[in-house]
Parts: C-alpha cells; structure tokens; sequence
C-alpha cells in the first residue's frame, strides 16, 4: 500500500512534466526532449491512477476500486488493443497526410469525454450528497457538450482534409442564427437537467449531445478549407477543454491541469496562425470564408490575358542561370510527395555553388509547419528552410523562384485587390523576383476558389504537370 | 498587319530596328514584316538571314510607303540621296515607332502630323516598373555604359587588372563612374569585370546600395543633399554641392586612371563635372569617357564625337556608342519594340489604347493630332494607385493592437468578477479547481507563445497526445461490474483515449526524428 499523497505528487509531477513538454516543442533543440517528457509524464498518470483503482492506494475514495474481474480485463485489453491501433496508425501514417491524424485523434478525446461523462451521469456509486449534485449536473452537463463538439467537429474535419468531404464551405442561409437557436437549445435543455438527480433525467442530457453533435458538425462544414490549419488548432484547444471539463466532474487536478493547457495553448496556436492570415479568430470560427466576393474574383481573371509557360527544358535551363533561387513549396507538393526529388535538386543546385533558399508560408499545406515536417522527412538542412517574414524582403534581388504547388499564398491579389476574399492575407511576393515559375498541374484555383493574377504576369512561366514528375523531370535535366 | 523595318539613314548610325529574331517573334506575334534591303547589313544582319526568319526584302519606298507600322532606331531626317524627308516616305495615316525626341524636333513632328501620321516615341515611354521591358533608354544605355569602358580601355595603356608579373608588378587600374543611373551601372559592372577598382559618385543617396552591389565603392560629399529627380533622374544641385562636388573629383582625380561621366538632367544642359582643374591633376595617358558630351559634356573641354586630348589626358566624346555595338543594341531594342507591339494587343488585337498609360506616354500623334505631351494626371495617378491599398491596411494594422489593449484589462476584470461570484456561492472544493484551472490555463499560454512556426504540427500532435489524460477519467469510472453501463463506457473511453495516446506520442517522435539536430 502507499500512501494517497504519493499519488496526488505523482500527478503534480506528471502535470510539471506535461508543461516541460510543450515548452520543450517550442524550439528545435529541445522538441525530442519535451515529447520525451510528455511521454514520462503520460505513464506516470497512468501508472499512477492504475495503483488507485486497483487498491494499492490508501485514503482516497474507494467508489472507483476496480472490484470486478471482468472489468479488469476488458481494462487490460482496452489499453493494449488502444495502444496497438494507436502505434501502427501513428507507424503507417505518411507525412502527407500528418493533418487528418491529428484530427482523428482529436475526434477520439472528444468521444472520450462524452463517454466518460455519460458513465458518470450513470454510475450508480457516486456518492450524490458528498458532491451536490447541483454543481455535478452542470459539470456533467459541459464536458458532454464540448466532447460532442470536439467529437463530430473533429470527424468532418478528418473527412474534409483526406478529401471525402468538399473543402468548400457550406454555408445556409441564416447559419448564425442556426448556431444561436442550437446552443439556445442546450441552455433550455440544462435549466430542465441540472435540477434532477444524478441517474434520473436522461432524455434532456441525450438530446443535448444530439444537438451538441449538429453544432460540431455545422460548425466545421462552414469553415472553409484554407482555414483548416486554424480549424484543426482549434478542435485541438476543444479536447482540452473537454479534458478540462472531465476534470471539474471528477474533482480531478490533473486532468483539469492538463486540459487547460492544452486548452490554452491550442486557443493560442489558433491565435497565432489567424495573425499570420492577418484574419480575426471570431471571422475565422464563424466560417463561410471563401464565399464573399469569389465570384467576381472568378469573372475577372477572364481578362487576365494569356499564361507563358515553359518545357522542363527551359525551366532547366532558368534554373542553371539563376545563381539566386528561392522555392515555395505548397500542399500540391505534399499532393505529390515531391520534397524527395526536390531535396536531391536543391542539393545539387548547391552544389554548383547557387543560393537556394525555402521560403515557408505560415499557413502553406493543410497545417501550419506541415512544409517544414516534408522538407525535415527529406533531409533539407533547416537553416535554409526560412520563415515568410524572413525572407519576403529578398525576392526582388532574387534570380528565379520556383513555387511548387502553391496558389493562395502567392497571390498578388491579397495585396493589391482590396475586393479579394483573400485580402489583407500576407503573402510571398514572389512577383518582386525576376522570374517565377510556378509547377501546378492546372490552371485550376487554390483553396480559397480564387484566382490569382500571378500567373498571368510577364516575369511569371507556367509549368504544367504532376509536381513529383516535373521535379523527376527537372533532376535528369540538371543532371545532364 | 504589315510591319516595315527601314534602312537607318542617319551618317554612321549601325543599328537596325529589328534583329532576325525580334522579326521572328514579330510574326509569332501575327504580324507581316518587310524589310527594306540591306536595313541590317551595318549590324551584322544579312538580308537572307531576314528573309530566313520569314520576312520579305522590299526597297526604301515600299518599306516606308507599303507598311502599316514602320520600326526605326533614329528619327525621320532629312535623305539627300532621295531628295526628301523620310516623314514623306511615310503613307499618309500610317504608323511610326522610333525616336522621336519630340522636345527637340518640333519641325519634325509638325512634318508627321502633316501625313496624318500615328507616331509614338520610345524615348517617351514612361519609366514605370511595368514599361521596362519596353524602355529603350535604359536598354540602349547599357549598351552605352558597357561600350564607355571599352572605349576607354582601347585609349588607356595599361592593363585593367593589376598584375604580378616575371617582368614586374602592375598596378589595377582606378575607375570612376559619375552618375550611378542604368548606364553608370553598367559601366562599373564592365570596369570590375575586367579587374579594377571601381569607385562611383551620385546625387541620389537611394542608388548607394545599386552601386555597392556592382561592386564599387560609393563616394560622398560633406554636404547633405537629396539630389532625387522624377523618372529615374537627378536633380539640379545647388552651387554649394556642386562647388564640393568638384573640390571632390579634383582631388579623386590625382589617383583615377579612368573616368566615366553619365550626368544628365532632364530638359537641361549636362552639368559640368569634370573642371579643367581636376583634368590637370589626373596622370598623364588617363581617359575620360564623357557619356554626356552631345548635351555639351561633364567635363570640360569634351567634344561630341570626338577624342580630344587635354593636358595629357585623352578625353572622349562619343554619342553613337549603342550604335558601336550594332548587333546587340538592335537586337535589345527591337525586343523593346517587341514587348511595346504586345502590350498594344500583337496583330490581332492592335488598337492604340489611351487609356494604357504606357501607350499614352509614348503617343505624340494619332492620326496627325497632337498627343503629346501626355497629361500628367495619368502618372500621378498611377503613383497614387498603391497607396489606398496601404491606406486601408493602415487602419486595420493599427486597430489590431489598440483592440488587444482595450480587450486585455476587460477581459481580466470580466475573469476577476466571474472568479468572485464562484467564490461567494460555490465550494471551496469547487474554488480550488478553478485556481488550478485558471492557473494552467496561463500557462499554458505563456509556454505556448514563443513556439517556432516551423514546429506547429509535432506540437499540436504532442497536445493531442496530452490531451489523451482524458483517459483518467475513463479509468476512474471502471468502478462497477462490467455490464454496467457506466463501466462499459468508460472502458471503451479509455479504448480511445489509448489510441489517441499512443498515436500523437508515436507520431511526435517520428516527426521530431526527422528534423535534424
């Protein structure tokens, strides 16, 4: 037996550890280190709490003791079936499609949450005079709401980044007001719940995780899919919170300790990319980007005159005479699994003694950092992986710039056209260069449905195909 | 559309206004084009190489008379050959693009506003970004920067590079560029590519950096002075700049082998640079290529056309170096005139459009109506065209931080009240979660908030991970037998929270393995 106060330190521990490991993920020193430390820090809490409820604690609540046999071992085979699925989707997963794991992921603390808060609702061992059940329903009631949230919000997410489900934003007439009567609804569901017994009231708790589930749902369908980097941040910050609300409904610190940061910190990174698109967080969460003005940015581009393109040959050929080159790479390199090639390129313009520099678009992929995860998979040495705010400054001393499925994030029209939806939107002036050239496999528009002025300039070739088979294409010609 | 190329009839003038590839690419652009026999010969062109790249031979009076559009370097003079001026060899109504100098040629642009003529002047087409390609000044100053230090090696007698020889050591050469614009450029990027020292001076502080680029050193005067001019150009500076401007070069020109002049300020005489004084004190054998000298010179006693030589120093004036390198010069400037015919819709859709301020600028008659000076509203205007977009980002920009400032002290005294009111009705229990709560949830903002962009996604997979504690929650309710409900939930809760565990630690550590140390 060992004392209660071992398990609350090791839970302060395990808290401590949490925040080394966000800390830790902040710079690229210490970010194996801080998950490290996640890790220490995940199987202490559950070392810990496994101790609990199999009795070996003294002095805490005895109400969750694990006393069934059957429990024990559908406990032991949920862990180890968990885990087994958990590592080889984590083993399987190409780096590509890093964006609908973490959603996924996120869709299963969602689920979690609602479970566990259902449980709780049901389970009979609750000692309902120790806690009030007043503050309980109300506990309850949340971490089953924002659980919903996360849950179904999360899945259409996942499904809108692997492409099952159109990125366009779905927006219904009225969708404000849809949101408000739904969450209305929640409230005027609660003012029946709260009240009853623990165990009593089921109807108003089900329905409201119906509801809870629309909203989730509505929510994300009405985000378009050049927001879904901030859309996936964002649900990440709702797990939290979920975790946070499971926390209060089990008096539990840790997990209100670890939900709140991840909570804050998800609320954060949503922040700090909605900056980096110069677009306000309220805008971005109540959706329907994409859809305001798009169609006259559609109508104009019919008197954009005609593109140039360029062979691969003569693309090689810009290339050999550039000494100064800058590549932007977008999704449709991840699209095409492209870095591989385009990292034997790079290094071998470098070798010939030329410049060759990434510029990285915060919000370039479906991710924010996805390019540099590609780029790092393809062994590109990072120091010259460089920010937008970096190197935005050096294109128009730069020979040649190579954008590589990307489309949004260059496009002049976020400057210079106030009526674009993309305005305002900081984006790479790659036009300021002497000659762009931009890989894309058709003239077709970026996510945001908008199309982008750059490709019809004069200093700006088109070179049309699959990414992978241009870049293949461009190494021979190099090589030559 | 039928373009015709004309033979330059201007006495030693070699360049032609379309090389055989710029006529290529005139007839990819669907234009017919003839040229007048022997138009190229001076610049290394052969009427079969024209005829080869799909035009037709025609003499001088079908050239200038059975064109649509006529292309030519120099502006219409004088033939005394044919005993009339070139403006009458133009068909009435017809089309000519060329140096016109219209300021200068007053006579001449009444001659072609006579035949109805549409006439438009590369030396008029306005110094915007997007007109460069179609800038023949800057082209052909190029050229001239280039050639200038050619000219001045042919006359200098010694190497440019210093050299360590058996025979013994020679020093590089000292190069000075006056006037650092798009030919000063040129001319020390030839003079340091053939190994000297360049040194550069010029009243616009903005070019220190272009000319720093090129390699050269930037020289100033004490005196402070913005000597930035409109299009490109300098301005006229007052007696005091130029008094130390000249105390400058006297004293440069005590160590320089070689000097190049390039100062022009529009509409006005070449400013004198170069005194008699700092002639005097350059080495004897030094050059000084005067770029200026048809404006009467930088310096003084330059002569236009001439190579004169004064108190030892060889002093020369040429005004037709473009012309000295025919070959290229034609070929550069018949792009120019390339790009300008596509900006004007190519053959199909050629209109002369006024409202393209390109087009506009370079217009000095349509159909004989006087067109030129075009207003200059439109260049205004077009100046102005950036700025309502800055203008809107403006506010924007500054509205963001004021809100944050407003919001912060609102949202905490919101925080502070809503902590107060727990207090006063809830638990104390109750009220020690919300400590740890409200706690970490400043944490976690703190921790977060200097994150480097390229980690965002190994950090939101380590969050997603951690956020896998959920499963806590789910353990805690194994409590009951498993067919209870409640047990079953939380077994299958705890089934998901160990996916979300294993897999967003798994996944972090694959991710982080591949960015390298």
């Amino acid at each position: 037996m060992i004392p209660a106060g071992a398990i609350i330190a090791s839970y302060l521990v395990a808290g401590v550890l949490f925040i080394l490991s966000l800390g830790g993920l902040s710079a690229q020193k210490t970010a194996k280190r801080g998950n490290l430390y996640g890790i220490i820090g995940m199987l202490l809490a559950i070392g810990a709490t496994t101790l609990w409820i199999t009795g070996n604690a003294e002095g805490l609540n005895t109400e969750a003791l694990l006393s069934d046999s059957g429990t024990k071992t559908a406990f032991a085979a949920a862990i180890g079936v968990g885990a087994l699925i958990g590592g080889v989707m984590a083993a399987r997963v190409g780096m590509t499609s890093m964006p609908e794991l973490v959603a996924i992921l996120h869709s299963f603390v969602g689920l979690a949450a609602v479970l566990v808060g259902l449980s709780m609702y049901s389970n009979p061992s609750v000692d309902v005079a120790e806690k009030g059940s007043f503050v309980l329903n109300i506990e309850i009631y949340l971490d089953v709401f924002i659980g919903a949230i996360t849950f179904t919000g999360s899945v259409l997410a996942f499904l809108k980044l692997r492409g099952s489900v159109s990125g366009k934003p779905l927006t219904l007439p009225g969708r404000h007001l849809i949101n408000i009567l739904m969450v209305a609804a929640c409230v005027w569901l609660a003012i029946d719940f709260v009240p009853a017994d623990l165990n009593s009231n089921w109807q108003p708790l089900l329905w409201m995780t119906l509801i809870a589930c629309v909203i989730g749902l509505h929510m994300v369908a009405a985000i378009g899919g050049a927001d879904m980097p901030v859309v996936v941040s964002m649900l990440n910050s709702y797990s939290g919170w979920a975790a946070a609300a499971a926390g209060f409904m089990l008096k539990n610190d840790l997990l209100i300790i670890t939900g709140a940061l991840v909570g804050s910190s998800g609320a954060i990174l949503s922040y700090i990319m909605c900056r980096a698109m110069n677009r306000s967080f309220i805008s971005v969460i109540l959706g329907g980007f994409g859809t305001d003005g798009g169609g006259g940015g559609g109508s104009k581009s019919q008197d954009q005159g005609e593109v140039q393109t360029f062979d691969v040959g003569e693309a090689v050929e810009a290339m050999r005479e550039a000494s100064n080159i800058i590549i932007v790479p977008g999704y449709g390199m991840a699209v095409a699994q492209a870095q591989h090639s385009l990292s034997q390129a790079v290094d071998f313009l470098r070798e010939k003694g030329k410049e060759v520099r990434f510029a990285i678009h915060p919000v370039a992929g479906r991710l924010p950092g996805h390019m540099n995860v590609l780029l790092a998979e393809a062994n590109v040495d990072y120091n010259i992986v460089l920010e937008m705010e970096e190197i935005n400054d050096d294109f128009p001393e730069t020979d040649l710039v190579l954008v590589i499925g990307a489309n949004d994030i260059v496009n002049p029209d976020a400057q210079e056209d106030p009526a674009s939806p993309i305005a305002g939107m900081p984006v790479l002036e790659v036009w300021k260069s002497e000659t762009t050239i931009v890989m894309k496999r058709s003239m077709g528009t970026g996510y945001a449905g908008v199309q982008n002025p750059l490709f019809f300039k004069d200093n700006t070739r088109m070179l049309f195909g699959d990414a992978k088979a241009v870049v293949d294409q461009l190494l021979t010609g190099l090589r030559q | 559309m039928k373009i015709g190329v004309v033979k330059e009839a201007w006495p030693g003038e070699c360049r032609v206004a379309a090389s055989p590839k710029n006529v290529q690419r005139l007839i990819k652009q669907g234009f017919e084009v003839q040229v007048e026999s022997g138009a190229g010969v001076a610049a290394s062109f052969t009427d079969q190489a024209y005829q080869d790249a799909g035009a037709s031979i025609c003499d001088t009076r079908a050239a200038w008379g059975q064109s649509d559009l006529v292309i030519k370097v120099r502006e219409p003079m004088e033939r005394a050959d044919l005993d009339l001026h070139e403006a009458d060899l133009l068909s009435e109504g017809g089309t000519l693009i060329s140096f016109i100098w219209p300021g200068q040629n007053k006579d001449l642009v009444d001659r072609l506003a006579a035949r109805k003529a549409t006439v438009l002047a590369m030396d008029c087409i306005p110094r915007i970004s997007r007109a460069q390609k179609m800038d023949a000044l800057s082209s052909m100053a190029n050229i001239a920067g280039y050639r200038a230090v050619l000219e001045a090696a042919n006359e200098f007698g010694s190497f440019f590079t210093g050299q360590m020889t058996a025979a013994g050591k020679v020093p590089p050469a000292k190069v000075l560029v006056v006037g650092a614009g798009v030919a000063g450029l040129a001319s020390i990027g030839a003079a340091r590519g053939l190994g000297a020292i360049v040194r550069a001076f010029d009243t616009r502080p903005a070019v220190e950096e272009q000319v720093q680029s090129m390699g050269a050193d930037f020289l100033t005067v004490e005196i402070e002075e913005d000597g930035t001019g409109s299009g490109g150009y300098a301005k006229e500076m007052s007696q005091a700049f130029i008094d130390a401007e000249h105390a400058l070069f006297e004293e440069q020109a005590k160590e320089i082998d070689i000097i190049v002049t390039t100062a022009l300020i529009p509409g006005k005489p070449a400013p004198l640079l170069i005194t008699e004084q700092a002639v005097k004190n350059m080495k004897q054998g030094s050059v000084i290529v005067d770029l200026a000298a048809e404006r009467g010179g930088n310096t003084a006693g330059a002569v236009a056309d001439e190579v004169v030589e004064s108190h030892g120093v060889k002093i020369i004036g040429y005004t037709d170096l473009p012309s000295r390198m025919a070959n290229v010069s034609s070929d550069l400037y018949g792009n120019n005139i390339c790009h300008l015919l596509d900006d004007m819709g190519k053959a199909e859709e050629y209109r002369i459009d006024e409202e393209d301020e390109v087009v506009r600028g370079a217009l000095v008659l349509r159909g004989g109506e006087m067109k030129w000076p075009a207003p200059v509203k439109k260049l205004a205007e077009e100046l102005k065209k950036p700025e309502p977009a800055k203008v809107e980002a403006a506010p924007v920009a500054a509205a963001e931080p004021k809100e944050q400032k407003d919001r912060g002290p609102w949202v905490l005294m919101l925080i502070g009240l809503a902590l107060i009111a727990v207090g006063w009705t809830g638990s104390e229990g109750f009220l020690h979660q919300v400590t740890v709560f409200v706690l970490s949830c400043f944490v976690g903002y703190q921790v977060i908030w200097n994150v480097s962009a390229s980690l965002h996604t190994p950090l939101m997979s380590v969050t997603n991970a951690i956020s896998g504690i959920i499963i806590v929650g789910g353990m805690l309710q194994l409590g009951g037998p498993l067919n209870e409900p409640a047990t079953m939930l939380g077994v299958v809760a705890v089934l998901f929270a160990t996916i979300n565990i294993a897999g967003g630690f798994l996944v972090t550590q694959r991710m982080l393995k591949m960015f390298q140390g």
